[in-house]
């Protein structure tokens, strides 16, 4: 039986390894690090957040500054899925985000029956706006 | 204090005398940690175990909780429509009824939570120590006033009154009303300091005392306050807004006493903070045990630039959670961005109740089963003289830190209680000011723009544009006709989405809106802006979504644009924040872009100041957005193409924006391969990736790899603490070092120039 983790991971519990949702790619026992099981790219955040403002009048211009901050891209090594993302200051360790109780979860998922699509939650509380007798 | 060292044992009954004396005669009633560092409900009192065990009528609490409800809206309902501040006319306020420990119960369904989760604190202040002393007492008809953040609360533009309700001689509940006022008579006006070194430029700072006797206030405390801050109309029409409110509070729960009994009022307070307890206990032993860990990166103290860590692990066991804040920064001993550890409480209720489980009752009682750790003298649980003038940034941190690690640990659940949503921006994008205003007024306050942060993108939807603070759902952002006619601000752009800014993903972000003013009509005006993010994005992504961009603060300076508009009025094609900048239509004009962060400055009529709300977080796998998304963008003009082809790789026409599906999908699976051939293993890429400290040119603050190790730069050096023995960080004044720098320069150059004498041949 499978368990979702995330939008792109999940444990199989019967062989207790981390899988890529898309792809069905085994990744690394789900009592590693998930991360050990994708490859990494250390992006420069000005490709993804491009500068805005004319980059020859200002040192500001919108990106995040390279020397402070870097994109850490997690892909699936088998269908190149981007599973993850890290913004962190350069040199900064990739952090151990996801440590399951392995035991546990199989105790908690034995008279569940299997979630196969992740369910939709309803949309957060909202209050319109109002003014001069009418909303929007 | 630390202990004398020729300090003796007392004999027994010595001690006792020396402890009741000190007892009695406490030099200073500060805030007392007993009460700051415990958000657990108080236990059943006699009184409250008695009622629940003879058994309550269910249909009936539901009923009172309905009217108590009701009534807690009403007078939400006044404030709301009769308060002065502007935070008022947006919905920065709410209403609460406490048990008589000062629990709080109930807030009033559109209120702030935080600021009601923050009132506890004081009420029980006021319960442990004026009670019972002889010369001040709490009597019916008495109205207790509070604003200083160190007692609880946000920070200190929040002010509450706060009135026992008594029935039939008996105390019985606690009921307030809080608004953000703004003024506070601090060291910049408006109410959040950024510039503030000590917590003695933070303006006023009202510790809980009593304002209101009879249900009038006492007009010589009411002069004193007035007297305090800059707009002493506002600090007279609202203490009056807040006490009349919470009287036609008391007014409606003495009804229900009338009609009910104080059993059932007294029964369903308690019965429904336990109800709640149970209920999340519930909801934790539903998740996975467990730990997911984020960090968060703040990246200015608003007065320089530099990393503040925060660090959250959450551990779930059974029916426990532990959330563990240990490895954040250490707190700065002379900047304001500091928080104490109450107030981050407060704002943690606010995020789980705005972000995680937006359908559990509004009351402390959420975060009472969960328990909280943080390491002594960090950033988030700051103790002593510190400044905490701009606790927002922290605060609004721990509103949305829950997102990433709370949907890693329910993503597997068979149901949802509210959706999978990424992170909202963050930031406190917004105008704040002071001066004079056209009606020759002093005044200081800030702008609703604070509420139009864009939403994190959800796992079926893109995040909504502007929607709301961090902190209330349901807060406005306002009238800028309102502004216009109180205040010289005229706003030459806003609510214009701000292009291109977007937390990609496969949903993308919320996008946030440019804000573009100016001021005429006044002798002396100014603004400030209290953001970080202007280096490193603040609101992340979720499941491979991308974070928002970076933010900054653009201005024109040197040009009025009055004169230029009259003499010119086909000048300037539109007010969008790029196209001035890039295109610097004005001549004369000094363009600049720096941070967000801005302690106060004049501005003088007609210059331009320009920031924008930011994007939220967007959500998975930018390749997996449906293009027919990505061109609604493109239609609704809130994106270049070169970001269409260049992010999403989508082939279409750029006329037409008619979508080539196998081309795209073409494109996008070889894109796929192209990631694939450029990353490289985790392992592998750890080794060459992680470095054993924080780069040398980062003033870093917080942990690196380990959690224990805390690293800091106080005085200009970089240091390492043992995180149970932190030392406030600080620091240097940014212009002294900018002075320093430039003499420095001028002494180069001066030798430069002397060489250059020596050489030169005469001729």
């Amino acid at each position: 039986m499978n368990v979702l983790i995330t939008e792109y991971l999940r444990v199989n519990l019967d062989t207790e390894n981390y899988e890529c949702r898309r792809c069905g790619k085994v990744l690394v026992s789900a009592r590693e690090n998930y991360k050990r099981g994708l490859l990494v790219y250390d992006r420069d955040p000005r490709e993804i957040h491009k500068p805005l403002l004319d980059t020859s009048k200002y040192e500001r211009t919108y990106s995040p500054n390279p020397q402070w901050c870097r994109i850490l891209e997690y892909y699936c090594p088998q269908c190149g899925t981007m599973m993850e993302v890290e913004y962190v200051p350069p040199g900064h360790p990739p952090l151990h985000d996801i440590e399951l109780d392995i035991e546990a979860l199989k105790l908690q998922w034995k008279d569940r029956p299997e979630v196969k699509e992740a369910p939709v939650g309803p949309p957060p509380p909202r209050r319109g706006h109002e003014h001069h007798g009418h909303k929007h | 204090m630390n202990e004398p060292l020729n300090k003796k044992a007392l004999p027994k009954e010595e001690q006792a005398v020396l402890d009741r004396f000190l007892a009695d005669n406490r030099l200073f009633l500060g805030p007392d940690p007993e009460i700051m560092r415990n958000h657990s409900l108080a236990p059943r009192t006699a009184d409250e175990d008695a009622i629940l065990k003879k058994g309550l009528d269910v249909h009936q609490v539901h009923h009172i909780r309905g009217l108590i409800n009701a009534a807690l809206s009403e007078a939400f309902q006044m404030v709301n429509q009769m308060g002065a501040a502007p935070g008022a006319k947006w919905g920065d306020l709410v209403t609460g009824i406490y048990t008589n420990s000062g629990d709080l119960a109930m807030i009033a369904p559109h209120g702030i939570i935080a600021f009601a989760a923050c009132c506890f604190y004081p009420v029980k202040f006021i319960i442990k120590y004026w009670v019972n002393d002889p010369t001040v007492g709490v009597k019916d008809g008495d109205g207790f006033i509070h604003n200083d953040a160190r007692y609880g609360g946000i920070h200190n533009t929040d002010q509450s009154m706060m009135m026992p309700l008594f029935y039939k001689g008996e105390l019985i509940c606690w009921l307030s009303s809080t608004i953000h006022e703004g003024e506070n008579g601090a060291c910049e006006p408006g109410g959040m300091p950024a510039a503030a070194e000590s917590k003695y430029d933070e303006g006023i700072k009202m510790s809980p005392f009593k304002v209101v006797e009879n249900f009038q206030i006492k007009r010589d405390l009411l002069t004193f306050l007035q007297n305090s801050v800059r707009d002493p109309k506002l600090q007279l029409e609202d203490m009056k807004v807040k006490l009349h409110a919470v009287m036609r509070l008391r007014e409606r729960i003495v009804a229900i006493l009338d009609q009910y009994g104080r059993d059932a009022l007294v029964g369903t307070l308690r019965s429904h903070l336990e109800d709640v307890e149970t209920e999340m206990r519930r909801r934790i032993r539903e998740l996975p045990d467990g730990t997911t860990r984020v960090n968060a990166f703040m990246d200015s103290s608003l007065r320089e630039n530099c990393i503040q860590k925060i660090s959250l692990a959450i551990t779930v066991k059974g029916d426990r959670m532990l959330m563990d804040f240990r490895g954040s920064a250490p707190q700065f001993l002379n900047r304001a961005v500091n928080t104490n550890i109450a107030s981050f409480k407060a704002a943690l209720c606010t995020g789980l109740l705005q972000n995680i489980w937006p359908d559990l009752p509004h009351t402390m009682a959420v975060l009472s089963p969960i328990e909280i750790i943080s390491d002594r003298n960090s950033i988030l649980d700051a103790e002593g003289e510190m400044p905490q003038a701009m606790s927002l940034m922290p605060l609004f941190k721990a509103c949305v830190i829950w997102t990433i690690p709370m949907n890693k640990l329910n993503y597997s659940l068979p149901h949802r209680y509210s959706a999978v949503i990424a992170q909202q921006y963050d930031q406190a994008a917004t105008f704040i000011y002071g001066g004079l205003t056209q009606h020759g007024d002093v005044t200081g306050n800030f702008c609703a723009d604070i509420n139009g942060m864009g939403q994190g993108a959800r796992s079926d939807a893109d995040g909504e544009h502007s929607v709301s603070p961090v902190f209330g759902f349901m807060a406005d952002s306002g009238e800028h006709e309102i502004n216009e006619e109180d205040t010289p601000i005229i706003r030459l752009g806003a609510q214009r989405l701000a292009k291109d800014r977007i937390g990609f993903g496969k949903y993308r972000g919320g996008m946030g809106y440019e804000q573009i003013a100016t001021m005429r009509d006044s002798a002396l005006w100014g603004f400030m802006t209290g953001c970080e993010g202007s280096l490193f994005s603040s609101a992340q992504g979720l499941f491979g979504g991308y974070s928002c961009p970076a933010y900054q603060l653009c201005k024109i300076k040197g040009i009025n644009v009055f004169e230029v508009l009259r003499d010119h009025p086909k000048l300037i094609q539109e007010f969008d924040m790029i196209r001035l900048m890039n295109e610097q239509p004005i001549p004369g004009g000094k363009y600049t872009s720096q941070d967000m962060g801005m302690t106060f400055e004049l501005c003088q009529e007609g210059e331009i100041y320009m920031i924008c709300q930011g994007s939220g977080g967007g959500y998975g796998d930018v390749l997996e957005r449906d293009p027919e998304l990505v061109m609604k963008d493109l239609r609704e003009d809130l994106m270049s193409h070169d970001i269409a082809r260049d992010i999403y790789k989508v082939v279409y026409d750029e006329k037409t924006l008619l979508v080539d599906e196998q081309a795209t999908q073409e494109l996008r699976q070889a894109y796929r391969r192209e990631r694939i051939a450029r990353g490289k293993p985790f392992d592998a890429f750890c080794k060459e990736w992680v470095k054993p400290e924080p780069p040398a040119h980062l003033p870093y603050f917080g942990s690196w790899e380990n959690s224990k190790e805390i690293y800091a730069s106080t005085a200009g050096q970089r240091i390492k603490m043992d995180a149970d023995k932190l030392q406030g960080a600080f620091m240097l004044n940014p212009k002294d070092l900018r002075i320093t720098e430039l003499e420095s320069q001028v002494m180069s150059l001066r030798g430069q120039l002397e060489d250059c004498n020596k050489t030169r041949k005469p001729s």
